[in-house]
């Protein structure tokens, strides 16, 4: 590791018409708590808009926060929309274990479901992206 | 809350708990009696012997047609009053055909698109007796609307029908987040509700505020009272200039509150509640009326609190946090349900949530006598405690410009996100102690089955053609001049309650009365955060 790392560059989203921000807010302040670059969509960005975002903000990863239950169609469509642009999809919010199976076969390549300690989203960012940010978790 | 690592025991609004209290601690003069001003123990003499709370649990799903059965089945089993869950479509205004709404028509409560929904939702249940609450806020006028119209023709007439919308705009910027407009014709909207309810529809309450949502976004319980208060203040600095005394304004307003934390802070906090409202109304208002004073409410819910791990820990949560609402003297009561965390509530859940309230009214003494922990030197000194809290949470948004500029800024949802990030770290490092989370973990604990309320995609799909059909079947000509008088309504500063009816009564649809709204008004823009 260089002595500048880059930080990692993360889309925050909110797609769809659920407005309950809690949870992404504070993922987000805990992801730049450890030093990494955050954007936030606010509320009710459309799949397309999340997808332009994350292209026009050069992110590293997109992930995204859903509690209506709708996140098999909307994760799907930004996964569509994300493909071949290498920029990984993560989501999470309330998210049954039972639709895990269909959401990695769209595409989505993590699931941090309520509850999950931020080290661990922190640490998934960093190996992926081979990025650290500037400051432990 | 847990000892922390020096000792003591703090509550999350910064009080501390001495490990014993005495007669030295309690405030020198007793509160007054339940029943009289400033009702620290409750608005009425004999509270809950005079009418155990009303019991309102939240439902509402897929098409009219299943969410009526739902309804029937909680009167059936004994609820007695109604709480409409309305889907996101809805709650955004919009209807069950637009591309938006894919995936989320009847998701989370109940799809209207017309007058034709409510209808047949309500078929069967008295609109004159059942006291009917609409959590709905952006629409909240055109539910309204919808709401009486039914009731007209089930002959009732506006002045009888029993009600409550939420219609608490203001805090949908803070938390839960379903705004359309932006901050200033959204609560130019509420104005004309609450104009509209003191003049035209007395029973009905025009306004339920919503501290509960700001504790969900991270308020502390004595924020909660505080911001909630001054949010409360806004709607009534908005209706005075419509010719309406604070007795009538004030009169057309209830509460919303959560219940989860601590108990006996839960318990301060409505107690002390109480006494701020009727003391801010009195003093700042110009309020004159006792019973305009009260501070009615609804409390309940817990959702903040409720686990996604051993989610049936929820049903024992439920059963205390509806103990705190009880002791601090709610009138009416609703309990998140243990499987909220997982999807919206099955009906064995919510069943199950309703037994717990009956439980307590009927089996174990609760209504028994009035306020039963008025004089105890402990919740007296605490009540004292947080009656200052709650004035100093109310001076800092006053700090902040006031509540509509901090929410305008941005102030109040950064304040509330960052103390919810706080609260998040302390509970992952254990400091806030929640069994089967970070205390008594279970061991190679397999994930739990839940079973949950399906979603029905198909419903769906003949929700979206059946509002194809009435679309093709109505009068066109009608619709656009119903929606035309609504914009120039809109435009001007007449009230939008009676052009919003007669809309509804052509059967326009939510997206298009609010369509002519947005045509105006606009739309809300996020601030950064």
């Amino acid at each position: 590791m260089g002595a500048f790392p880059l930080p990692p560059r993360v889309l925050i989203a909110k797609p769809g018409l659920d407005g309950h921000d809690r949870g992404a807010k504070v993922v987000a302040l805990a992801l730049r708590d450890a030093g990494m670059e955050v954007i936030y969509t606010g509320l009710h960005a459309a799949p397309e808009a999340v997808v332009r975002a994350a292209i026009e903000e050069d992110v590293d990863v997109v992930g995204m926060s859903i509690l209506s239950g709708a996140h098999l169609p909307l994760c799907r469509r930004v996964a569509e929309g994300l493909r071949g642009s290498g920029k990984p999809l993560i989501l999470g919010g309330v998210v049954p274990a039972a639709d895990e199976a269909e959401l990695r076969a769209i595409g989505v390549e993590a699931v941090f479901r309520m509850g999950t300690p931020f080290e661990d989203i922190v640490t998934w960012i960093r190996n992926r992206t081979g990025k650290s940010g500037s400051s432990p978790a | 809350m847990d000892p922390q690592s020096d000792g003591k025991v703090r509550l999350e609004s910064g009080i501390e708990v001495k490990p014993v209290y005495t007669a030295a601690d309690a405030p020198a003069a007793p509160p007054e009696p339940p029943g009289a001003w400033p009702f620290t123990r409750g608005i009425h003499p004999t509270m809950y012997r005079r009418q155990p709370w009303t019991m309102r649990q939240y439902a509402g799903f897929g098409t009219p047609a299943s969410t009526n059965e739902r309804f029937r089945a909680l009167l059936a089993h004994g609820q007695n009053a109604l709480n409409v869950a309305f889907d996101l479509p809805t709650q955004l205004g919009m209807d069950s055909d637009d591309p938006r709404a894919e995936g989320e028509v009847g998701r989370v409560g109940m799809a209207v698109d017309t007058l034709d929904d409510f209808e047949r939702a309500f078929e069967g249940i008295p609109l004159g007796e059942i006291s009917t609450a609409l959590t709905i806020n952006a629409p909240a006028l055109v539910m309204l609307a919808m709401h009486l119209a039914v009731a007209e023709k089930q002959g009732v007439p506006a002045a009888a029908v029993r009600g409550t919308l939420q219609n608490d705009i203001l805090k949908e910027f803070v938390g839960r987040g379903a705004w359309v407009f932006p901050v200033g014709p959204s609560v130019r909207l509420v104005a004309d509700s609450i104009e509209f309810c003191a003049k035209s529809a007395p029973r009905y309450n025009a306004v339920s505020i919503c501290g509960y949502h700001l504790r969900e976004s991270g308020a502390t319980p004595a924020q909660e009272m505080g911001y909630a208060f001054e949010i409360a203040k806004a709607y009534i600095d908005a209706s005075t200039p419509r010719g309406l005394t604070p007795d009538e304004i004030a009169g057309r307003l209830t509460f919303n509150f959560n219940v989860f934390g601590n108990l006996w802070e839960q318990v301060a906090k409505f107690r002390a509640g109480r006494g701020r409202w009727a003391r801010m109304l009195r003093e700042e208002c110009g309020v004159k009326d006792l019973k305009a004073m009260q501070l009615r409410m609804l409390a309940g819910g817990g959702g903040g609190g409720l686990t996604i791990e051993e989610p049936e820990n929820n049903i024992a949560r439920g059963a205390y946090y509806a103990l705190a609402a009880a002791l601090g003297g709610a009138q009416t009561m609703a309990l998140c349900c243990y499987d909220e965390a997982y999807s919206i509530p099955s009906e064995k859940a919510s069943l199950l949530a309703l037994r717990t309230m009956q439980i307590l009214a009927e089996e174990v003494g609760l209504c028994d006598t009035a306020d039963p922990l008025g004089g105890s030197y402990f919740v007296e000194s605490l009540t004292a405690e947080m009656g200052k809290k709650i004035e100093e949470a109310a001076a800092e948004v006053r700090a902040a410009g006031g509540v509509v500029r901090s929410i305008e800024t941005g102030w109040m949802q950064r304040r509330l996100a960052g103390q919810a990030y706080e609260y998040e770290r302390r509970l992952r490092r254990g400091e806030i102690p929640k069994v089967g989370v970070n205390r008594h973990v279970t061991a190679g604990n397999p994930s739990p089955q839940v079973e949950t309320h399906p979603y029905d995609a198909a419903e769906a799909g003949r929700k979206a053609a059946s509002l194809r059909e009435l679309r093709a079947r109505r009068s066109g000509d009608g619709v656009q001049r119903a929606l035309a008088a609504v914009r120039r309504a809109a435009a001007g500063t007449q009230n939008l309650v009676p052009p919003i009816l007669e809309a509804v009564k052509a059967r326009a649809t939510v997206g298009e009365i609010m369509g002519a709204l947005r045509a105006e008004f606009g739309e809300f823009r996020e601030p950064k955060f």
